[in-house]
């Protein structure tokens, strides 16, 4: 799906969507954390509401893996704090943390299954770790794997499957224990269009029928045009043009804005369309 | 001589004091690592959860799948003992003084220390490629962002199963070589089953099997950790696990020889003292 970019008739007028504190379910406050050769982020400060989805767009390097495994615990930033679900996470034990990204669902860059488990196995894992019985596991796995449209592939091995394939399966890992936030890098990095358009239609899916607040890494601009243009409609089961408000929102769904870093830093949050509007040049350089 | 080293020509020199002094630096951070790491593997036994069914598989791959490969070096080991000390005996016409010394040798220390190296080679090397193959694919990172502890899930198993294997391997690897031994002097020396294995068992005391037996239980701990510890920090892709590789395999056996010279000091003492 290839958007053309709006026209002067059809762009609003870029808003910011941050709400109140009360309702941002993840926010970075003057972030900085850097690897023995420098600082990687050098200030970051953003935030999420709830129920908005953010993407994160930059060059390579500009730390956008880095912010989702900041955002994801994984990683402590030197300075600065990172708030998520209303928990500060530099205070969290390496325990609490353990405890606390299970309300996470991430999906990495080229998957990240594990390679000695099929695929059912790996849908399960986080079940398995939370001792449910085999039954409740089983019919949560094929309801998981049948949202990413994947439950013909229970027995196979992460080996069998195309790349397109394991980003699905990925996802439904990421989703079986219903969380509350979703993280996905670069899902659709290295995958033919077709294969990208739908990886962004599982995400618009889980965005709209289920209302996860998600994080999404890339460096595809038409990823977010495309998540703030269209809608999952669950009543059809199709992907349908959204009619926007001001504030890059579709009139009946969430917001999808984007944050653009720069030299560790944000240097520009708001709607797709802003960057449209945008005069700045480096901005510009994303639409080509 | 001319020098085109940039670091030079901007006036920032590298001295030899600095380099050796990060070059110890790094050393006491990889000790200091690999203490906490070895530490956690243990303090995570006494609290849950428990991966039992992660133990038991690699009970079988380290044990089951260690055995015949112990055996059959233990077997060659006994056989080549008894070559070389029977030419030493028949001089003094106390052939039957093989059975003792291959015994003692064998369970005090040629079991223990062969055993442990055959098990470094064979699983150290196995453990850090596979912990650093999940590490380059991101599983690592996987399993901490679903809310489960990597040393709980892929250490504590893999030091408790070689911990509890390795002394068994260790027994089977005494066995066949006395095995080994007794077919080699039934054969040179003309030595007659009852009299081969009846000084074999005999000349062993406790001392000898507390010795024997509790030196896999260090090494089994030594060669798991430092295999898990080289596979977690794995950087650099592929070439990286293949480092991670040689290194745990390097530094698992070194550990084990200087751990094993100083561990014989302590038995010997005890047995003197103590057994």
């Amino acid at each position: 799906m290839r958007e053309p970019l709006p026209t002067r008739r059809d762009r609003p007028l870029p808003v910011t969507t941050l709400d109140t504190a009360s309702e941002r379910v993840l926010s970075f406050e003057d972030v900085r954390i850097g690897f023995g050769q420098g600082d990687v982020l050098t200030g970051l400060s953003f935030s999420v509401a709830a129920g908005e989805t953010k993407v994160l767009i930059g060059e390579s390097g500009t730390g956008k893996s880095l912010t989702l495994k900041l955002a994801a615990g994984l990683l402590q930033p030197d300075s600065g704090s990172v708030h998520v679900l209303g928990r500060d996470l530099s205070h969290l034990s390496e325990k609490e943390l353990l405890d606390f990204r299970r309300q996470i669902g991430f999906v990495f860059q080229e998957g990240a299954l594990f390679d000695s488990l099929s695929v059912a196995e790996n849908v399960a894992y986080r079940l398995r770790e939370d001792h449910l019985n085999d039954e409740e596991i089983e019919q949560r796995v094929r309801e998981s794997l049948r949202f990413v449209e994947m439950e013909d592939t229970l027995d196979k091995l992460p080996s069998e499957l195309s790349g397109g394939m394991r980003r699905r399966v990925s996802i439904a890992r990421a989703l079986i224990s219903r969380p509350p936030v979703v993280l996905y890098d670069s899902p659709t990095a290295g995958l033919d269009p077709v294969t990208s358009q739908t990886i962004i239609t599982l995400i618009m899916r889980l965005r709209d029928t289920q209302g996860v607040t998600s994080m999404l890494a890339t460096h595809r601009l038409q990823d977010a045009f495309g998540l703030a243009n269209y809608r999952f409609d669950g009543q059809t089961g199709r992907v349908v043009r959204a009619p926007h408000t001001g504030n890059g929102s579709s009139r009946d769904g969430p917001a999808t804005n984007m944050v653009v870093l720069r030299g560790g830093k944000a240097y520009f949050e708001g709607s797709p369309w802003s960057i449209v509007e945008s005069k700045d040049e480096y901005l510009h350089r994303f639409l080509l | 001589m001319a020098t085109t080293d940039p670091r030079l020509l901007e006036g920032n020199p590298v001295s030899l004091t600095g380099a050796l002094l990060e070059g110890v630096k790094q050393r006491i951070q990889h000790v200091q690592d690999y203490a906490l790491l070895a530490a956690r593997s243990v303090s995570n036994l006494f609290s849950p959860p428990y991966y039992f069914s992660d133990v038991l598989e690699q009970m079988d791959i380290i044990g089951v799948g260690s055995l015949p490969i112990v055996v059959l070096t233990g077997f060659f080991i006994g056989a080549v003992m008894v070559l070389q000390t029977a030419a030493q005996f028949v001089r003094f016409g106390q052939t039957a003084l093989t059975a003792d010394a291959v015994s003692l040798a064998l369970v005090r220390e040629l079991g223990p220390t062969i055993s442990g190296l055959l098990v470094t080679g064979r699983n150290s090397s196995s453990i850090a490629s596979e912990l650093g193959s999940m590490v380059v694919t991101e599983q690592v990172d996987a399993m901490r962002a679903m809310g489960t502890d990597p040393t709980r899930k892929l250490v504590t198993p893999r030091m408790v199963a070689t911990v509890l294997m390795l002394p068994l391997l260790t027994a089977m690897a005494d066995f066949s070589g006395l095995i080994g031994g007794f077919v080699v002097s039934s054969f040179t020396l003309r030595l007659g089953a009852v009299a081969f294995w009846t000084r074999a068992i005999n000349t062993l005391v406790f001392s000898d099997l507390m010795q024997g037996l509790s030196k896999p239980i260090i090494f089994g701990f030594i060669l798991s950790t430092v295999g898990c510890y080289h596979g977690l920090r794995v950087r650099g892709g592929t070439q990286g696990v293949g480092r991670a590789t040689t290194s745990a395999v390097v530094a698992s056996s070194v550990f084990i020889l200087v751990t094993n010279f100083f561990l014989t000091k302590i038995m010997l003492y005890l047995a003197g003292h103590v057994f």
